[in-house]
This record gives C-alpha cells, structure tokens and sequence, in this order.
C-alpha cells in the first residue's frame, strides 16, 4: 500500500501555492474558468450571502492521505491561535450565520475544539465537524462521540469507498479497518440513528475520475454497510478531487493532469457553477485571514483586496457580497453534477 | 498507420456520422436511452458493457467503460468480477460445443 507524507516535509516544490497556481493557470485549456462563467453569463462572480462560516483550525492531522488540498499531517504545526478563535467566535455572537463548519487537518486535534463547539452551540448555531473517523481511535479523544452527540453536532465522515483497498490507497494502510470502527462508535451513541445525530459521509472518487451520481451511490452505500457492517448514516456526499496540493502531485506523477484537467472543463455544467458552495460560504485560515472557500485558502488566494481580508475586521454586509476570486481549479467545484463540501450542488 | 488501434481515435467516433447523419443520430439516441437508468441502474448498466466490452475484445469499449464504471461508482474488485463474467461466458461458450464435438465424434465411430 503506497504511503506518503506532506509535500512540506519532502520539500516537494508543489508545498508552494504559487507554483501550483502557476501550474494551473499555465495549462492550456479549451476555456479557462472565467470564460465559463462569462459565457454562462455569470460574471461579475459574486457572493449572495454567508449562511455558512467554514473555519480551518489547522493543518495537524492524524492521517496523511493521498489526495489531501490541505497537504496535513502528523508533521504540520499550523494551529489556530486562541484569538483567532475568539475573532470567530465574536463573529458569530454578531452576525446571523445560521453554521458553523470545523475543518482541518484533524480539526478534534485542536486544543480549543471542544471550546468552540460548545460556545457555537450555546449561540444556538448549526456546528458540523469534518471528521476523518480515525481520531475517534486515539485513546485521548476516545470519548469524542460522546461529547459531539451531548452537543448534537453534526458529524461529516471521510469515507472514500466501501472498498478496504480502495479506501487504504487514497487514506493509507488500515484506515478503512479503522473507519469502520469509528463509524460504529458513532453509531453506538446514536450518530445516523437518532433523528437528532445526522452522521453524513463524504466520498471523494480513489483516482483521477469524476464522482458517481450521489443519489445512486448513497442508496448502495446505505445498503452494502447495513448488510456488510451494521452500519447507519445519514447521507452520501460526493465531491469531486481538486487538483491542487497532493491531489496535484498524484495527477502529475500519475499522467492523469492533463486528461484530468479536460475531463473536469468538458463536465462543466452552468446550474453547478451558479450553485457554488463559495457564493454563501466564507472561510478562515487558522491564521484568521479570509477566504472564498478552503481551495483558495490553500492555493493563498484570499477574499479580494476590497473587503476585509481577516476575521478581525470582520464586515458581515460587504463580505456577503464580495467579488469570488476564481482560478482553474474552480473547474473541480462545477463538474457534472457540482461539488461542494455539501456534496453535489445540482441532481 | 502503423498500428489498427488508438486511443485518439475514440473522441472521433461522431465522425461516423459524417456520411450517415441520419443513422447516427438514431444510434446516438439509442445509445443514450440504453444506458440510461431503467429497472438497471447506470451503475450496472455500465458493468455489463465493460463485461460486454471484454468479451467482444474492444479496446475503446474498454477505456471508456474503464472510466464509466469508476464514475458510477464501481470498483475494481466489482470491476474485475464482471470481466470474469464475460471471460466464463466466453470460456464456457467454447467447451459447451464440445457437445457438438461429442455427436460428430458419436456419429463418426464406432
């Protein structure tokens, strides 16, 4: 089973957005992505409200997976600073942002993760924790379904397939062994049984490929692990690799880029560009500066110059309708049925 | 040409409507409700066309199932069982003519 570790620690030149965007906006293309939306008469490309705040609490993560945008691991120490984690949490106390999305890395391994999760709660926000299932098993957060379930957070599970090997190659060798463990002690404390505990999965296809339809594959998924494992959830959500980061170095070394890169502009599809996750999601590097969503975040393409580019300044009405900066890579969010951190954005 | 068989060539399929367009919209419409969702999902639609596409040895019908069934969702281990499929259909459709074999080799002796 291949392995890896961050492109950081291999000071692997891609560890350099800029060489990735440089990457990207040097291929050549049939249309790049601006031209797109022009012609799907979507320019200016802008925001039409913050209905979610998306906060990536760092890069540590317990797992070192192949096609990870973020390029976590074990090795990275980017950690939200307490306050940062204030500034968010302030924002929240004043503007009517209805949820709040923890992302990472492995965002339980954050110091204040449980703090945040239970002052959102109190604020009476939605809190969804993108859990990668593998961090239930560390004996320190052992009691992590416990604590979620007493907050009724939702928890959004990586699970690239119902396949070991599938799963092993993209997430490393026993995860999916251990995924399943996670996913039962989540069960176990009424996560994807009790109404209350919406416990979703999250596929991203194991190669250089377009997802599956989601409503087809959440029918087979829900089937396959009851009758294979015992296991509930809630929903399927597809999405779609981003060729950015690792996912970018696999398709280079892979000679997958190109043919990747042309398969995601051919599957364009206007209803999924105008759905995109980034026109009602604002989010936060652990560093506090602000982004249009996650893949900018780690290709450093902050929220344009003409709002404010941190948390701390904060300005709910001109963020909600700031100016979307847009790349190649956006091609990954608008392919056949769309993909965003909520899965397809189109049926 | 050096060769009877390349991958460029599969994207030029539609050019085979160059000289019958009436014919090949028909056939593009028929292809296009075949493989769509029905009392079979696309999912196993496409895992009979890859078991089809082995069986008929067909190295475009290959590649692009290839690609279909990972798309809807298969996986190679499903993948692999579905040319096993058509690689017993194949085998078995050879030695069940060994009946044949068997009535000449009756008829001829003694």
């Amino acid at each position: 089973m291949p392995t890896t570790t961050s492109l950081l620690r291999r000071s692997h030149p891609l560890a350099d957005p800029a060489l990735q965007r440089q990457r990207l906006e040097g291929t050549p293309l049939r249309r790049n992505f601006a031209a797109a939306l022009d012609a799907s008469g979507l320019l200016p490309f802008r925001a039409t409200s913050i209905d979610t705040l998306q906060i990536n609490l760092g890069k540590l993560c317990n797992q070192t997976c192949r096609h990870c945008h973020v390029d976590a691991g074990p090795d990275r120490r980017e950690s939200m600073p307490p306050e940062v984690v204030e500034a968010c949490l302030r924002v929240l106390e004043t503007a009517a942002i209805p949820t709040l999305d923890i992302t990472g890395g492995a965002p339980e391994l954050h110091p204040q993760f449980r703090a945040l999760v239970t002052r959102a709660r109190a604020l009476g926000r939605r809190v969804l924790d993108r859990c990668n299932l593998t961090v239930l098993l560390l004996p320190k957060h052992d009691d992590l379904p416990t604590f979620l379930a007493a907050h009724r957070v939702e928890v959004i599970a990586s699970l690239p397939s119902t396949n070991a090997r599938q799963t092993d190659a993209q997430r490393g060798s026993g995860v999916y062994e251990g995924s399943l463990v996670g996913l039962r002690r989540l069960n176990a404390v009424g996560y994807g049984r009790d109404p209350e505990l919406v416990l979703d999965l999250i596929t991203n296809p194991v190669g250089a490929f377009l997802p599956a339809n989601q409503a087809a594959l959440e029918a087979e998924w829900k089937h396959w692990l009851k009758q294979h494992h015992d296991i509930d959830f809630n929903h399927l959500y597809t999405i779609t690799n981003m060729p950015i980061s690792r996912f970018l170095e696999y398709l280079l070394d892979s000679g997958n880029y190109e043919s990747y890169m042309e398969r995601l502009v051919n599957a364009y599809n206007p209803p999924a560009a105008a759905g995109v996750m980034c026109r009602n999601l604002l989010s936060v590097g652990w560093d506090g500066k602000l982004y249009d969503c996650d893949f900018n975040q780690m290709l450093e393409l902050p929220v344009e110059a003409a709002v404010p580019t941190t948390v701390f300044g904060f300005e709910a009405e001109a963020l909600a309708r700031r100016r979307i900066v847009i790349g190649n890579h956006c091609f990954g969010c608008t392919a056949g049925g769309g993909s965003s951190c909520g899965g397809a954005t189109v049926s | 040409m050096s060769h009877y068989y390349d991958d460029k060539d599969l994207p030029r399929f539609p050019e085979m409507g160059t000289e019958a367009p009436e014919l090949w919209e028909k056939f593009s419409a028929w292809y296009a409700a075949v493989f769509r969702e029905g009392a079979l999902s696309e999912r196993e639609k496409a895992l009979i066309a890859l078991a089809v596409a082995h069986a008929v040895q067909c190295p475009y019908c290959i590649d692009a199932y290839s690609q279909t069934c990972l798309e809807k969702g298969s996986n190679a281990e499903q993948m692999t069982e579905a040319v096993h499929v058509a690689a017993a259909i194949r085998g078995g459709s050879s030695l069940v003519h060994g009946v044949q074999m068997r009535h000449h080799v009756e008829r001829l002796s003694m």
